[in-house]
C-alpha cells in the first residue's frame, strides 16, 4: 500500500519507518497492560537505532570508497561501542565495561583478521566494514547474554559458591558450573540461527548476493560461512568473558567481591 | 607452645558503607574451647564468624591462627582449618557421597566409600551415602553439611547458628550430635546463637555482641546471670 502512495524514496522509508514504529508502539501498549514497562528502553533504543543507521547510511557511500586501512579505525570503534552496551546492560558487577572490552575486541578482532587472512573476507572495506559488524554485533549480544547470565547465577547460588569456599575449593573451581551453564545459554540464539538457516530464516546477505547475481549456491554457502564466523567470534567471546568476569567477581582472597554488590 | 590460643582475634574490625559491622572484637580461644558469641539479630555474630573463616575481609585488626597471621596462610588451607557450618546446609546439587567428599576432593583426595559411611554414621545418617540430597529434610541436611565439614579434619568448628532453620526436635538432636562430636574430638568449636539456652548447653564461654561491639565475656553462666540481673 505505502509502495503506491509514495514514489520518492525518502518519503516513502519515512512512511514505512512510522508505519513500524506504530507496531512497536502496539507490543509496547500490550506490554503495559501486563505490567511490563518497555516504554522508556523502546523509545531510546528506536531513536539511537535509526539515527545511527541513517547516518551510518549516508557514510558507508564514502567510507567503502576509502582506503583499506580506514577500515581498522572503523572496526575499533564498533568494538567500543559494542563493549560500553553490553556493559551498561550487565550491573551490579564491577569491572565488566573493562572485561567486555577487551573480550569484544579481542574475540571478534582475531576471527576477522584470520578470515581476511585466508581469503574468506575479502580485503576489501565493502566486504571487511558489513561483515566486521556482523560478527562484533554477535560478541556483544553473546557477551551481554553470557554476563547477564553469569551474574544472575552468582545471586541465586551465592550460598553454595561461598559454601564451596568454606570448604577449602578454589574460586575457579566453585564457579565451573555457572560459568559452563551462561556459555551454554549465550550460545543458544546464534546455535538457533544456524539451525534454522534457510527453513526459518532466509538471510538478508544471502538474498542480496543472489539478487546482485552471484550463484545461489555460493551465496549460500557464504551465508553459511558467515554464521560459522559469528559462531567462532561469540563462542570466543562467551568463554573469554565468563573466564575474565569470573576472576572479577573473586578478591586475591577468594572472596565473593559481588555479595555486597548483588545483596 | 601448648599454651598458644589456637584462635585469637585482636582489634578486628570491618567496616560496610562507613559502617562498622564488626567493631574491635579482640578475643581468645584455647585448644579444646567451646565459644558461644550471642547477641541480637544485627549484632554482627555472623559477620564475625566470616571474617573468622576469612569469606570476607577485615577493615582493621588482625586474626591469629596458632599465633601465625591468617594472612600469611593460603585461603583454601585456612578454610579447611577453620570448618565452617552455616546456617542453611547450601548442599550441592548430587548425592550424599558427593557432598561428604568435597572437600578432600578439592585437594586431590579421593574418599573411600567407608571413610565416608563411618563419618555419616558419626552423624546418625548411615545408610544415607547414595540418597539424593534433594530428598532430605532439613535436620537430615543439616547432619550433612556437618559431616561435609568434619571430612576436611578441621581444627577449629565455626558454627554459625545451625540450627536455626529447624523444628524443635531436628534442633535438639543436631545440639546433642555437635556435642558429642565435639567432646569426641576435643574439637575447638566457635558457635554463634542467639538461644541462651543452646550456648548454656553447648559452651563453655561467651561472649555477647552488640552493634558490632563485644559488650561482655566470661563463662557462660557469668554472662547469661548478667543478662538475668538487667
Amino acid at each position: 500500500m505505502l509502495t503506491t502512495l509514495f514514489e520518492n524514496q525518502l518519503v516513502l522509508g519515512a512512511a514505512q519507518a512510522l508505519a513500524a514504529l506504530a507496531a512497536a508502539g502496539l507490543v509496547v501498549l500490550v506490554a503495559r497492560w501486563r505490567a511490563v514497562h518497555l516504554w522508556r528502553e523502546m523509545w531510546v533504543a528506536m531513536v539511537r537505532g535509526l539515527t545511527q543507521v541513517v547516518v551510518v547510511g549516508l557514510a558507508l557511500v564514502t567510507i567503502f570508497n576509502g582506503p583499506l586501512w580506514l577500515g581498522i579505525p572503523l572496526l575499533m570503534l564498533m568494538m567500543t561501542a559494542g563493549g560500553v552496551i553490553a556493559a551498561r546492560r550487565v550491573t551490579g558487577v564491577p569491572g565488566m565495561l573493562r572485561v567486555t572490552l577487551v573480550t569484544i575486541s579481542l574475540s571478534s578482532g582475531i576471527v576477522i583478521i584470520v578470515m581476511t587472512l585466508v581469503g574468506v573476507i575479502e580485503k576489501d572495506l565493502t566486504s571487511i566494514i558489513p561483515i566486521g559488524s556482523m560478527l562484533i554485533a554477535g560478541s556483544m549480544n553473546t557477551a551481554t547474554l553470557a554476563l547477564e547470565r553469569f551474574k544472575s547465577e552468582l545471586e541465586s547460588h551465592t550460598g553454595q559458591i561461598e559454601a564451596g569456599l568454606s570448604l577449602g575449593a578454589s574460586a575457579r573451581s566453585v564457579v565451573e558450573p555457572y560459568v559452563r551453564q551462561a556459555v551454554q545459554a549465550s550460545l543458544i540464539p546464534v546455535g538457533n540461527s544456524i539451525r534454522s538457516l534457510g527453513i526459518v530464516w532466509i538471510p538478508g546477505l544471502m538474498a542480496g548476493m543472489i539478487l546482485s547475481g552471484v550463484d545461489p549456491v555460493y551465496a549460500a554457502v557464504y551465508q553459511f560461512v558467515l554464521m560459522v564466523m559469528i559462531f567462532c567470534s561469540s563462542g570466543l567471546t562467551a568463554l573469554l568473558c565468563t573466564a575474565l568476569a569470573s576472576r572479577q567477581v573473586f578478591t586475591p582472597a577468594d572472596q565473593l567481591r559481588v555479595r555486597q554488590e548483588i545483596h | 607452645m601448648d599454651n598458644q590460643p589456637i584462635l585469637e582475634t585482636l582489634e578486628l574490625s570491618r567496616i560496610v558503607g562507613g559502617v562498622a559491622i564488626v567493631d574491635r572484637v579482640t578475643i581468645t580461644v584455647q585448644r579444646g574451647d567451646v565459644l558461644a558469641v550471642l547477641g541480637p539479630s544485627g549484632a554482627g555474630k555472623t559477620s564475625f564468624l566470616r571474617l573468622l573463616n576469612r569469606l570476607d575481609e577485615p577493615t582493621s585488626g588482625e586474626v591469629l591462627v596458632g599465633g601465625r597471621d591468617y594472612r600469611e596462610i593460603l585461603p583454601d588451607k585456612l578454610r579447611r582449618s577453620l570448618g565452617m557450618v552455616m546456617q542453611q546446609p547450601n548442599l550441592f546439587p548430587g548425592t550424599v557421597a558427593d557432598n561428604i567428599s568435597y572437600g578432600p576432593a578439592q585437594r586431590g583426595e579421593v574418599m573411600q566409600t567407608q571413610e565416608i559411611e563411618a563419618l555419616l554414621e558419626r552423624v546418625n545418617l548411615a545408610g544415607f551415602l547414595s540418597r539424593d540430597v534433594a530428598h532430605l529434610s532439613g535436620g537430615e541436611a543439616q547432619r550433612v553439611s556437618l559431616a561435609r565439614t568434619l571430612a576436611n579434619n578441621p581444627q577449629v568448628l565455626l558454627l554459625d547458628e545451625p540450627t536455626a532453620a529447624l523444628d524443635d526436635d531436628s534442633r535438639q538432636d543436631i545440639e546433642d550430635l555437635v556435642m558429642e562430636i565435639i567432646q569426641a574430638q576435643g574439637l575447638t568449636c566457635v558457635l554463634v546463637t542467639h538461644a541462651s539456652s543452646q550456648a548454656l548447653k553447648m559452651a563453655g564461654r561467651a561472649l555477647v555482641m552488640e552493634q558490632g561491639r563485644v559488650i561482655r565475656t566470661g563463662s557462660v553462666a557469668e554472662v547469661l546471670d548478667v543478662d538475668h540481673t538487667l
